[in-house]
C-alpha cells in the first residue's frame, strides 16, 4: 500500500488533533476500544488461524495457543483492570509535609507508534497495542511486511472493530518504516532485530522520544542430569516444545541452544529422538506440527550455518531440509564447534545444538561470558545451581523447569537487559509502557516554611538541615533557640 | 585523571570489578552510601565555597538546594536498600476449581501452572554514565550516583566542566571516600564526552539540554544503551484571582522564591514565566517589587543572596533577550546588568512579544515574563500549544479548574499552589516528558532507574499439562481455550467428556 510523505503528515496531524480532542483519554473510550479488539479475534478468528497458516504454517492448534488465546486472556486482563490502573497512586509524605498531599497520575503519551516482527504477527502487533489504548494513546501499528496475510488481515479488518481517528494501521516494507520513523511521535515501540532496533533508536534520538525495544538472543536452557524418568520426559517435552513448537524455533524466548553434562548427554539425546517422533509424529511436514521457515532468505540463511563442515558432521538428528515448502525438520547437533555462525548468531530455526560440558555448574561461566539474553531456562532441582543462576547471569527473565511460559504471565514484566533491549511490557507493564506517570503535589497556604527563602540567617540554616534530617524534636530546640549551630562559613560569607 | 587512551581502559577496569561481583552485595552498597555521607558532613565548607566559586551561591541556598537534599536522599537509600533489593512476588494462586468458577475470580498466575512462584528481582545494570549539570553541580551528580550505587553498579561520574571547582571538588573528594574501583570521576570538556560516548555502557544518565541530549541518545544507540533523560523546559506558572490577601502575598512569596530562588533562575524546574489574569497584573507587579526587595535588599548585587549566571557565554545569552526593543520596552521592573560580576538583577517584564525568543527559549536566568490573558483558564490552551513542560505550577484553589489542569496538560509534574517542592519529594518521580526528558528519579525510582527488573520464574517437574504440546486434536484446542479463559469450571466439565460446542475446523 502506497503511502505519501504528504498523506502520512496530514494523517498524524488529524490524529494529534483528536488525541488533543480528549476523546482517547476517557475510560469509555478505552473500553469501547479493548472490546473492539475482543469482537476481531472472535469473530475473525478463522481468518487469523488461516492467515497464520498461510504465512507461517502454523498449525492452527499452536496458533491459537500462542497468539489468539494469549491475547484474549490480555484482552481480559486489561478490561478487568483499567479502572485500577488508570486511578491515581498517593505518594506518601513525611509528617513535616503538614497539609500537604502527593499523588501520581498516569496520563497517555500521545501518540504512539508500534512496529512488530513476523513471527508472531497478530501476538506482537496486539499486545502493545491493547497497553498502549489501555493507556488511552492514539497509535500507528506497522506489522511487519514479511507476514503478508497477517499484515493484510491486520490492515484491511482489524481497523473495522477500532476507532479509525486515533487508530491506524499503516503496511508495508522498509520504506514505509523509514518514513514512519522520520516522524515525531511520543513513543515507539519495537519488536524484532538488534540491527533494526538500533535504526530505530537513533530515529527517535532526534526527536528525543522514548523508546522501547524487545529484542532477541541465544536463550539457553540447561538441562541438569535429572534422576527420576518422568523429571527427565517431562524436561524434554518441554524443551523440544519450546524449541520446535513455537514457530518453528523463530521466536525471541525460544531455546537457542543446550547445555548438558557430557555424562547424561546421550541420554537427552535419545530422549529428545524418541520424544520428537512422538510430539510431531513421523512427518511434521504433513501434520503441521512444526511451522514453517517464514521465506526463502531466513531459509537460506539456516541453510547456510548448516554447510560448514564441522558443524555439518555434529548432526546427530534430522538435517533434511525441503527448499520448496521452506520446511526444515527437527534437527539436532551435538558439540558444533563454538566459533561457528550457528554459536554466534542467533538461530531462529528448528536447529538445536547440544553443548557439552564436564560439569553441569560450567553453564554459569558459559552463559555470563556471553551476551545477556532474553531468557535462560534452567532444568535443574538443585537449589544451589538455582542460586547461582539467578545471582551469577543476567537476562531478561529466568525460568526454572519450564521455558516459554513467562510470556504468558501477566504479572511479570517481559522485556529485556543488554543486548536483548530495554523496557518491558504485559500486564499494568504495558498499560505504564505507554503511559507517563505525572507527579502532583499540593499544598496548602495554611503552612509556610518561612526559613526556605532569604533573608539568610543561621537560624534558617539551622531548621533547613533539622527539616531535611526529619529531626522533629531539633526543630523544636532551634526553634525554642536551644541548639547550637557548629557552622563557620555562613559567617565567611556573611 | 589522565585522559589520552585512559578512557577505554578504565571503563574496561569497571568492568572487570564490576564482574567479581563486589559491589552487588548490601554491605558494599551501604558502605559507599555511608562514605558519601561522611564525604557531604565532612567537607560542607568546601562544597560551599565551590558552589560559591562558580555560580555565586549563597551557602543557605547551597544547603537547601544540594547539600540538604543529597543527605536526605542517602540517609533514605540507607534505609531502604535492603527492601528495594528484596525480590517481589508476583501473585500467584493456589485456588479451588469451584470456588474460581462461582466467584469469577481472576487470579495472577492462573491455576494452570500450580504449583508456580514467580517474582521480579532487580539486579544492577552494570556499568553506567552519569553526566550532571552546571547549575546544581553537586546533587545533579550525587543524586543520581546515590541511585547507582543502592542499585550495586559501577560508575563513571562526568560533572559538567562549566562548573569547573565543583567538578575538581567531586574529581579530589569522592576518590578518598569511595571504592574508587568502583567509582570513577573524569573530568574535562567536549572531547571528553565523545571519547566516554564511544565506549559502551550498560545505562547512560544525562541531565542538561535537549540539544546535548539528542547526541547522547544516538550514540547510546549504538550499542542500545538505556538512557535517562532530564532535560529542561519553559516551566509556567499559572496566578490564579486569590481573593484572601495572606493567601495571595505567600503566593507572590512562593513565585518569588521559585523564579530568583534557585540559582538565579537558572533552574530546570525554575518558574520560567507566569501567566495572569489582566486585571491582576498591577498587583501582582508590585507585591513583586516588594518581596524581590524583602528578599535580596536594595542592591541584590551587593546583598550577595542571590546567585550570578554561570559563565559570560550564557550572560550574553540572557542579555541579548533583553536586547530586542519590543522586550526592553516591556521591561517594568530590573533590567541592569554587571558584566563584570556576571550579575543580572532581578527582572519582569510585562506582555513581551510572544514571538520574541525571551517566549520561545527556555529562559534559564533572572527574567520573568508575566503574560497577560483574558480568562485565567486560558492558561491550559496557552500552555498545551508549546511543548511539554518539566514541571507546571498552578496557584490556585479553584478545585475544577485544579482538574482540568490536571487532565488537560501534560507535564513530568504539577505542583498547585507552591513552587520547587516535587523535587524534594522522594516518593514523587522526578522527570520529563515530550521535550522535557523521559526517565525518573527520586527515592526508589532511583534505584530502579539503575536496574534490571529480572522475571524469575519457578515450575516444577510434577504436573504436567498435557494439552500444550501436540500431537493436536480438537480436544487439546478447547482445553487450552478454556483455560485461557480462567474458566475452571468448563476446564473440569471439558475434561469429564461433556462438549461445549466446539469449533470446526478443516
Amino acid at each position: 500500500m502506497e503511502y505519501s510523505v504528504e498523506a502520512l503528515g496530514r494523517d498524524l496531524k488529524n490524529m494529534r488533533k483528536y488525541y488533543g480532542s480528549g476523546k482517547t483519554k476517557g475510560a469509555s473510550w478505552r473500553e469501547s476500544q479493548l472490546k473492539g479488539l475482543h469482537n476481531f479475534l472472535v469473530e475473525k478468528e478463522e481468518e487469523i488461524l488461516s492467515a497464520l497458516k498461510q504465512d507461517l504454517g502454523k498449525h492452527y492448534v499452536e496458533a491459537f495457543r500462542d497468539e489468539v488465546g494469549t491475547l484474549m486472556k490480555t484482552l481480559n486482563f486489561a478490561t478487568n483492570s483499567l479502572k485500577k490502573w488508570m486511578a491515581g497512586k498517593e505518594a506518601k509524605l513525611p509528617q513535616i509535609a503538614l497539609l500537604s498531599s502527593a499523588e501520581i497520575v498516569p496520563e497517555p503519551l500521545g501518540l504512539v507508534l508500534i512496529i512488530s516482527s513476523w513471527n508472531f504477527p497478530f501476538g506482537l502487533s496486539l499486545e502493545p497495542l491493547i497497553g498502549a489504548v489501555a493507556a488511552g494513546n492514539t497509535v500507528v501499528l506497522k506489522p511487519s511486511e514479511m507476514s503478508p496475510a497477517s499484515s493484510s488481515l491486520l490492515g484491511t479488518v482489524l481497523p473495522t472493530y477500532l476507532d479509525n481517528n486515533a487508530i491506524k494501521v499503516i503496511q508495508g516494507g522498509p520504506e514505509v518504516g523509514e518514513q514512519l520513523l522520520q516522524q515525531r511521535w511520543d513513543k515507539i515501540f519495537f519488536t524484532g532485530s538488534a540491527k533494526v532496533g538500533r535504526i530505530v533508536m537513533s530515529a527517535a534520538a532526534v526527536h528525543l522520544t522514548p523508546v522501547t525495544l524487545e529484542l532477541g538472543g541465544k536463550c539457553p536452557a540447561l538441562v541438569d542430569s535429572l534422576s527420576a524418568s518422568w523429571d527427565r520426559e517431562v524436561a524434554v517435552k518441554r524443551i523440544l516444545v519450546a524449541k520446535f513448537g513455537a514457530c518453528a524455533g523463530q521466536a525471541c524466548i525460544a531455546i537457542d541452544y543446550v547445555l548438558v553434562e557430557k555424562s547424561f548427554s546421550s541420554t537427552l539425546v535419545t530422549l529428545m529422538k524418541d520424544w520428537i517422533k512422538k510430539m510431531f509424529g513421523e512427518n511434521p511436514k504433513a501434520s503441521n506440527t512444526i511451522a514453517r521457515i517464514v521465506n526463502k532468505k531466513h531459509f537460506m540463511r539456516l541453510k547456510n550455518i548448516l554447510t560448514d563442515p564441522k558443524v555439518k558432521e555434529s548432526v546427530v538428528f534430522g538435517g533434511s531440509m525441503d527448499q520448496n515448502d521452506l520446511f526444515i525438520e527437527p534437527t539436532i547437533l551435538l558439540d558444533p564447534p563454538l566459533d561457528s555462525a550457528i554459536m554466534a548468531e542467533e538461530i531462529f530455526g528448528p536447529v538445536l545444538p547440544i553443548i557439552t560440558l564436564e560439569k553441569i555448574e560450567d553453564s554459569v561461566e558459559f552463559i555470563s561470558s556471553r551476551p545477556k539474553p532474553l531468557a535462560i531456562y534452567a532444568f535443574t532441582k538443585n537449589k544451589t545451581l538455582q542460586g547461582r543462576m539467578v545471582s551469577e547471569t543476567s537476562s531478561g527473565s529466568l525460568v526454572f523447569n519450564d521455558a516459554i511460559l513467562q510470556y504468558i504471565v501477566d504479572t511479570l514484566p517481559f522485556g529485556g537487559v543488554g543486548e536483548c533491549g530495554f523496557g518491558k511490557y504485559h500486564g499494568k507493564f504495558s498499560f505504564d509502557a505507554f503511559s507517563h506517570h505525572k507527579a502532583v503535589a499540593r499544598r496548602s497556604y495554611l503552612t509556610d516554611f518561612w526559613f526556605r527563602f532569604p533573608p539568610w540567617t543561621l537560624n534558617k540554616l539551622q531548621l533547613l538541615e533539622v527539616s531535611y534530617n526529619l529531626d522533629y524534636l531539633g526543630i523544636l530546640l532551634v526553634l525554642l533557640g536551644l541548639k547550637r549551630s557548629k557552622r563557620s562559613i555562613f559567617q565567611a560569607c556573611n | 585523571m589522565d585522559i589520552d587512551g585512559g578512557v577505554e581502559e578504565t571503563v574496561r577496569e569497571l568492568r572487570q570489578y564490576f564482574k567479581s561481583g563486589k559491589t552487588k552485595s548490601v554491605a558494599w552498597r551501604k558502605n559507599q552510601l555511608t562514605a558519601l555521607l561522611d564525604l557531604v558532613h565532612e567537607n560542607e565548607d568546601a562544597i560551599f565555597k565551590a558552589l560559591h566559586q562558580d555560580l555565586g551561591k549563597h551557602p543557605v541556598e547551597a544547603y537547601r538546594d544540594e547539600v540538604g537534599g543529597v543527605e536526605k536522599s542517602v540517609n533514605k537509600s540507607l534505609n531502604y536498600v535492603e527492601k528495594w533489593m528484596a525480590p517481589k512476588k508476583a501473585d500467584y494462586s493456589i485456588s479451588f476449581l469451584l470456588l474460581i468458577s462461582l466467584f469469577s475470580f481472576y487470579t495472577d498466575i492462573p491455576i494452570l501452572f500450580f504449583p508456580a512462584k514467580g517474582e521480579v528481582l532487580s539486579e544492577p545494570l552494570g556499568v553506567v554514565l552519569i553526566f550532571s549539570s552546571w547549575n546544581f553541580p553537586i546533587i545533579l551528580a550525587l543524586d543520581p550516583l546515590i541511585g547507582a550505587i543502592s542499585a550495586g553498579n559501577v560508575i563513571v561520574i562526568k560533572p559538567s566542566e562549566q562548573a569547573p571547582a565543583c567538578s575538581s571538588f567531586l574529581a579530589n573528594t569522592i576518590p578518598h571516600y569511595m571504592d574508587s574501583n568502583a567509582i570513577k570521576v573524569i573530568e574535562g570538556g567536549a572531547d571528553v564526552c565523545e571519547r566516554l560516548l564511544r565506549q559502551k555502557w550498560d545505562k547512560i544518565f544525562f541531565t542538561g539540554s535537549p540539544r546535548v541530549a539528542s547526541i547522547v541518545m544516538s550514540a547510546a544507540a549504538k550499542n542500545l544503551t538505556p538512557v535517562t533523560l532530564e532535560l529542561g523546559g519553559k516551566c509556567p506558572a499559572i496566578l490564579d484571582s486569590l481573593p484572601n490577601p495572606s493567601d495571595f502575598k505567600l503566593a507572590v512569596k512562593r513565585i518569588v522564591g521559585g523564579k530568583w530562588g534557585p540559582c538565579s533562575g537558572q533552574a530546570c524546574i525554575g518558574i520560567d514565566y507566569l501567566l495572569v489574569e489582566e486585571k491582576f497584573s498591577s498587583a501582582l507587579i508590585e507585591l513583586l517589587k516588594k518581596i524581590i526587595r524583602r528578599f535580596y535588599g536594595e542592591n541584590p548585587v551587593e546583598s550577595k543572596v542571590i546567585s550570578r549566571i554561570i559563565n559570560k557565554q550564557h550572560f550574553e545569552r540572557l542579555c541579548n533577550l533583553l536586547k530586542d526593543p519590543l522586550v526592553a520596552a516591556s521591561i517594568v521592573h530590573g533590567g541592569s546588568v554587571d558584566e563584570e560580576n556576571l550579575f543580572i538583577e532581578p527582572t519582569i517584564l510585562l506582555d513581551p512579544p510572544l514571538d520574541s525568543q525571551i517566549m520561545t527559549e527556555e529562559i534559564f536566568g533572572p527574567l520573568l515574563p508575566i503574560i497577560t490573558i483574558n480568562k485565567i483558564q486560558g492558561s491550559i490552551d496557552f500552555i498545551n500549544a508549546r511543548p511539554k513542560p518539566l514541571a507546571i505550577y498552578a496557584f490556585t484553589k479553584d478545585e475544577t479548574f485544579k482538574r482540568k489542569i490536571l487532565s488537560e496538560t501534560s507535564s513530568g509534574s504539577v505542583v498547585f499552589n507552591d513552587t520547587m517542592v516535587q523535587f524534594l519529594c522522594d516518593t514523587l518521580p522526578f522527570g520529563g516528558v515530550g521535550q522535557s526528558g523521559f526517565g525518573r528519579y527520586h527515592g526508589k525510582y532511583s534505584f530502579d532507574t539503575f536496574s534490571h527488573e529480572k522475571a524469575v520464574m519457578h515450575r516444577n517437574l510434577i504436573l504436567e499439562i498435557e494439552p500444550r504440546y501436540p500431537p493436536w486434536s480438537k480436544f487439546k484446542l478447547e482445553f487450552i481455550r478454556l483455560a485461557y479463559k480462567l474458566n475452571y469450571f468448563g476446564l473440569l466439565l471439558h475434561m469429564l467428556g461433556f462438549k461445549l460446542g466446539l469449533k470446526r475446523y478443516n
